[in-house]
């Protein structure tokens, strides 16, 4: 598995030393009704996506720390559990864990597979559809913590599942360490939507590891959105397309404070003939730095793939670094890309302010336009959680 | 309302202003008639404060205010509001967000956007992929949500067929009508709007100059049968006679 930078490569004083996190945690009590949280946890779990009150929601996961708080489905035919839990019901499921995301794959894939703390176990049954999404809260309590979940998501055969997941943390948490394993099954014909919002601390490391396994006709679609500050964020998640027709599409949206650091990529690998992907990052440096990676890899005939990065740097420092990477290893591939950095456009600002906005108030408004996300092409009520989520994190942007 | 004193202005080093005196009175709606790349967008933009248009001499007063040294926003918010004639598009940033971002009280923007038939643009990226005509029922519907007291109208009518023409010309007369003192600069080289909003004085800029100030309707029909080359010579003319008599 080809990888992003391994943390020796990574600079000192951006390193992340797992021994300098307490371990400990909680415990956390079980709620029966996700309204029961602290006024203050449920601000922060909607401005990640989550709705404690669940309108518009298909069941609910919420991890408090190293404790699951509350797990539930309210739709026949999707299955919302922690994964130890599942692991305990379902003797099958122990050949999905490590099986697209290598234990070996870093310090923290194994720190997550010899100290786990749960992690999400959602799915659709068979030919399942459900209009509304399950939502799923990693949430951090406590200060100066590690939290190592191990995730799973099966969309079974025909089924058509979406997810928003949050992740966020108390609002006196500064500093903490999230591992997210992540491995998504898309069955034969299915349709996963997972949308995820990063809601951290200045002080937060996190560090996602992330791999779907596209098959025959399925589509996944994967929505990141990463508004506020966090001190340093790595991933690079991949999707390999197994199956004749698979699609994948990655979105992210992200904007870097100053003090952040998002080196954020998108990997998919097409092996299947027929199948299509599209990655598509919007990056916005406000003075942090960004390194916007893409790579696409075509293993097979008449496969189609595109990745496009557009960076805006709205600030007089930051850093916005698009590696795009385009590989093809058989005949009748079709591979593109295209990147740019720059900045806005002085006559669209002074066009908005001819209007009678403030020159913030116009930069604010291109910015927002910039990270546009009705290009994710996410369902109607999603996109209105969505859109809720970032109108929350917006207020902070400025 | 408007007073332009000895106004020369460059872009980009270059002079394409040159000691302009214009004045606008409350209420008056005045027609500049130039041909193309005779500084009349360069006049307007000045007026409004855009950064390529650098004043090197004179003042722009606005209600008695010198306004020179104020922002393009404090400009708008004062009371100036412009149709733009080639307006930039912006990705992400929709019609009816812009509309929602500017109105001022008592404007309804589902009325307005029926009557300029910009309903279905609502919704979509401004100004992204508008046909001319679009363009400037877009501009005009940000305007009437604005409701300035001084509109620059940068040639309403160019690349408007003569149906929305008509149209362009009704919603014109609506924002100038709406106060009896709301004055306008219209600029056009065809003079066409003028069946339909009246303007009742007229100047003509040539090579960044102003030369001749009148009925705009006279001067238009000059200019059909001798060309703006004859306003030069007129002013010249006029200037002559004028040092002639003078001297006598």
């Amino acid at each position: 598995m080809r990888r992003g930078k391994t943390e020796k490569e990574i600079p000192r004083k951006r390193r992340v030393d797992i021994r300098s996190y307490r371990s400990q945690a909680g415990p956390r009590a079980y709620v029966e009704d996700p309204r029961e949280l602290s006024p203050d946890q449920k601000k922060n779990m909607l401005s990640a996506g989550v709705d404690p009150s669940q309108k518009g929601r298909s069941g609910t996961y919420i991890q408090m720390d190293h404790d699951v708080v509350h797990a539930n489905s309210l739709y026949p035919g999707l299955e919302v559990m922690s994964s130890t839990q599942a692991l305990k019901q379902y003797e099958w499921l122990d050949n999905y864990f490590w099986k697209l995301v290598p234990v070996d794959t870093d310090e923290f894939t194994g720190q997550a597979r010899i100290q786990p703390h749960h992690g999400y176990f959602l799915r659709a049954l068979p030919g399942v559809k459900a209009a509304y999404p399950l939502q799923a809260c990693l949430f951090i309590n406590d200060d100066n913590i590690i939290q190592n979940v191990h995730n799973i998501i099966i969309a079974e055969e025909g089924s058509d599942l979406q997810v928003i997941t949050g992740c966020a943390t108390a609002s006196d948490v500064r500093r903490g360490l999230h591992i997210g394993i992540s491995e998504f099954f898309v069955r034969k014909g299915a349709r996963l939507t997972f949308t995820m919002i990063h809601d951290w601390a200045e002080d937060v490391s996190v560090r996602p590891r992330t791999a779907a396994l596209v098959e025959e006709g399925g589509t996944f679609l994967s929505n990141y959105i990463c508004l506020k500050p966090v001190k340093d964020l790595q991933m690079y998640p991949k999707a390999e397309l197994v199956g004749r027709g698979a699609v994948a599409r990655y979105n992210s949206m992200l904007f870097a404070h100053p003090g952040s650091h998002l080196d954020a990529g998108s990997r998919v690998i097409l092996k299947a003939e027929g199948s299509r992907a599209e990655v598509v990052a919007r990056a916005v440096s406000a003075g942090g730095d960004i390194i916007a990676r893409g790579h696409l890899k075509g293993e097979a005939k008449g496969i189609k793939a595109h990745l496009e990065c557009r960076g805006l740097m709205v600030a007089a420092k930051g850093l916005i670094h698009a590696i795009p990477e385009l590989e093809g290893t058989v005949e009748g591939v079709e591979l593109s890309h295209e990147a740019a950095v720059g900045r806005i456009a002085r006559d669209e600002i002074e066009y908005l302010m001819a209007r009678g906005l403030s020159q913030g108030e116009a930069q604010a408004a291109i910015v927002r336009g910039f990270l546009d996300t009705s290009i994710m092409g996410l369902p109607d009520p999603l996109q209105k959680e969505v859109d809720k989520a970032i109108t929350v994190c917006e207020k902070e942007m400025f | 309302m408007l007073k332009i004193k000895n106004l020369t202005v460059k872009v980009s080093g270059k002079e394409v202003l040159t000691d302009i005196n214009l004045d606008i009175r409350k209420g008056q709606r005045m027609a500049l008639l130039g041909p193309n790349g005779s500084g009349k967008t360069s006049l307007l933009m000045a007026i409004m404060g855009f950064s390529d248009y650098r004043i090197t001499r004179g003042d722009i007063i606005f209600n008695g205010k010198r306004i020179n040294d104020l922002s393009i926003d404090e400009r708008a918010r004062s009371g100036i509001g412009v149709m733009f004639q080639r307006p930039p598009s912006i990705r992400g940033v929709k019609t009816r967000q812009m509309v929602q971002l500017i109105k001022r009280d008592g404007f309804d923007i589902d009325r307005d956007a029926e009557e300029l038939k910009l309903k279905e643009f609502l919704d979509r990226d401004i100004n992204l992929g508008f046909s001319g005509g679009e363009l400037k029922r877009s501009e005009l519907l940000q305007l009437v949500a604005g409701s300035p007291r001084l509109s620059l109208f940068d040639e309403p009518e160019s690349g408007v067929d003569l149906e929305n023409t008509v149209l362009v010309g009704r919603v014109m007369n609506r924002i100038l009508d709406r106060d009896k003192d709301n004055a306008a600069l219209i600029i056009t080289h065809t003079g066409f709007i003028f069946d339909y909003v009246e303007p009742d004085e007229g100047c003509v800029l040539v090579g960044g100059r102003v030369h001749c100030m009148g009925d705009p309707k006279e001067i238009l029909e000059t200019i059909k049968k001798h060309g703006y080359g004859w306003c030069v010579t007129c002013e010249g003319e006029r200037l002559k006679r004028k040092s002639r008599g003078k001297g006598g």
